[in-house]
């Protein structure tokens, strides 16, 4: 057997070895960067806004799940990356990824204890912020675009924001393997 | 689940320097941002060169999905198709008979056409095709409506060129790259295309509404003269698409305006060609005549005596 198994059969990290730094810290930024690209990918010719938005969805859960993975400043660069593949104006998500980070931070000292419905919330919430506030700077920049066409997208986020969870937890397990 | 382990630093000197320091960096990042973007609003063109780089990073990757599963979009126009197989296929035959007829008629006239047109020496300016290429991916997570294409500068497309498929119109190019471009589509509400009922010469002005619709505003004041099923074709004014390209058919009235959908969807399309602007051979008028006006590329030229 190649890789020791624990009672429960879930692999653990064998004795004496420790996974790459780059492996250990690097997964998540890689996971989000990815999770931008991947509507770039597709290809998928849409007639309206209809996939949510992957990026934000992965950083949200790996800040909430695992806050000191992530510093306070990486919704900048990881934002500017997330414009670039998205097609809205640059500086979109480096801002509102910036403004949503900090506001995680915030509320992280302010809340007393967090449970998963909270994660939930917070999660529908900041997407509310990024997907409004990336309208309202569309609409600045000379689109004509309906707030209606949001709603979609964002009751795709919500949904699919579990299951994003599901993945994280599943890559951070991996992220700490040997 | 407890509340989480923050990252107050308590009396650690040091890391009450780091923590705060972050906060600088994230704040600076936000400014950063809004200062992009008012960049990005007053040089809409600025940062093409990024857009590029990052479009020829993923054109591989989706190009080549897009040539392995094609008509991904039209899963569903399959299904329903099946659903009411039995009337289609009656009222279908009526329209095939139907269509019969004005074929021969039409036929009749392209001679006529020609005959007239040799008559009168016109030297057609052909509208001569840049590039073939394929949609390759699209901005599906964003407001704008952008697709992507599988042709850049290499392959001769330059941004402001028409795109059209054999069905109908596609939209305009917006950024070249070097191997792929992005093509603001029709349906975006910052493309707005003049056009015409093919079967009278109704003007009108389209308008994309962002979900897949248009917004066909009549040149004339009143009430809409269209109807549910006229079909839109280009006029040819403003020298960018040439003209009887066919554009949208109407499909609905709502308050003073209809609403079409765009004839060549670009979730079915597979090919699509790249085009030279329309008026790109006609030769641009006198100086003296352009006085005040807006040229073609933006600028305003000063007559020479002036």
């Amino acid at each position: 057997m190649s890789r020791s198994t624990s009672l429960n059969n879930q692999p653990v990290p064998r004795l004496g070895r420790t996974p790459s730094r780059f492996r250990m810290r690097g997964t998540p930024i890689i996971m989000i960067m990815l999770a931008s690209m991947l509507p770039a990918l597709l290809p998928l010719i849409s007639q309206a806004p209809t996939l949510p938005p992957l990026g934000l969805l992965f950083l949200l859960s790996w800040r909430l799940l695992r806050h000191d993975m992530l510093p306070l400043w990486i919704g900048a660069p990881l934002g500017a990356v997330d414009d670039l593949m998205s097609g809205n104006p640059l500086g979109t998500a480096i801002f509102l990824w910036s403004a949503i980070m900090i506001a995680m931070e915030m509320l992280d000292d302010w809340l007393q204890w967090r449970s998963y419905w909270h994660d939930w919330l917070i999660a529908i919430l900041a997407c509310i912020v990024f997907l409004g506030g990336a309208l309202l700077i569309n609409r600045f920049s000379g689109s004509l675009a309906s707030p209606m066409l949001i709603l979609p997208q964002l009751f795709w986020s919500a949904l699919l924001y579990p299951f994003v969870v599901r993945i994280t937890v599943a890559m951070d397990r991996w992220r700490m393997m040997a | 689940m407890a509340r989480p382990t923050s990252r107050r630093p308590g009396i650690n000197r040091r890391a009450q320097y780091s923590l705060f320091a972050s906060y600088v960096i994230a704040v600076a990042g936000a400014v950063i941002g809004l200062l992009t973007l008012i960049l990005a609003k007053a040089d809409p063109a600025g940062f093409a060169a990024l857009r590029a780089a990052a479009s020829e990073v993923t054109r591989p990757v989706s190009s080549g999905l897009s040539s392995m599963v094609s008509n991904i979009g039209s899963i569903d126009e399959h299904v329903v198709a099946y659903v009411n197989a039995g009337s289609q296929n009656a009222a279908l035959r009526r329209q095939v008979d139907a269509n019969r007829i004005q074929m021969i008629e039409a036929r009749a006239i392209q001679q006529e056409n020609v005959r007239l047109k040799k008559l009168l020496k016109l030297t057609e300016t052909s509208t001569s095709e840049v590039a073939t290429a394929r949609l390759i991916s699209s901005s599906s997570t964003a407001i704008r409506r952008m697709a992507r294409i599988s042709a850049g500068s290499a392959q001769g497309v330059r941004a402001g060129m028409p795109v059209r498929s054999p069905e109908g119109l596609i939209g305009r190019v917006l950024r070249a790259g070097p191997n792929s471009a992005d093509i603001l589509l029709l349906t975006d509400s910052q493309n707005i295309i003049p056009v015409r009922r093919a079967s009278d010469n109704v003007q009108a002005i389209s308008t994309g509404m962002d979900d897949g619709t248009l917004e066909i505003r009549p040149l004339n004041a009143g009430t809409s003269p269209f109807k549910p099923g006229d079909i839109l074709v280009t006029t040819g004014t403003g020298g960018l698409y040439s003209p009887n390209i066919p554009v949208a058919v109407v499909v609905t009235l709502k308050g003073g305006t209809a609403i079409a959908v765009p004839l060549a969807s670009p979730a079915r399309v597979e090919i699509v060609m790249v085009e030279h602007p329309y008026d790109a051979g006609v030769p641009a008028p006198p100086a003296a005549e352009q006085d005040g006006q807006t040229g073609q590329n933006g600028a305003p030229q000063q007559p020479a005596g002036s």
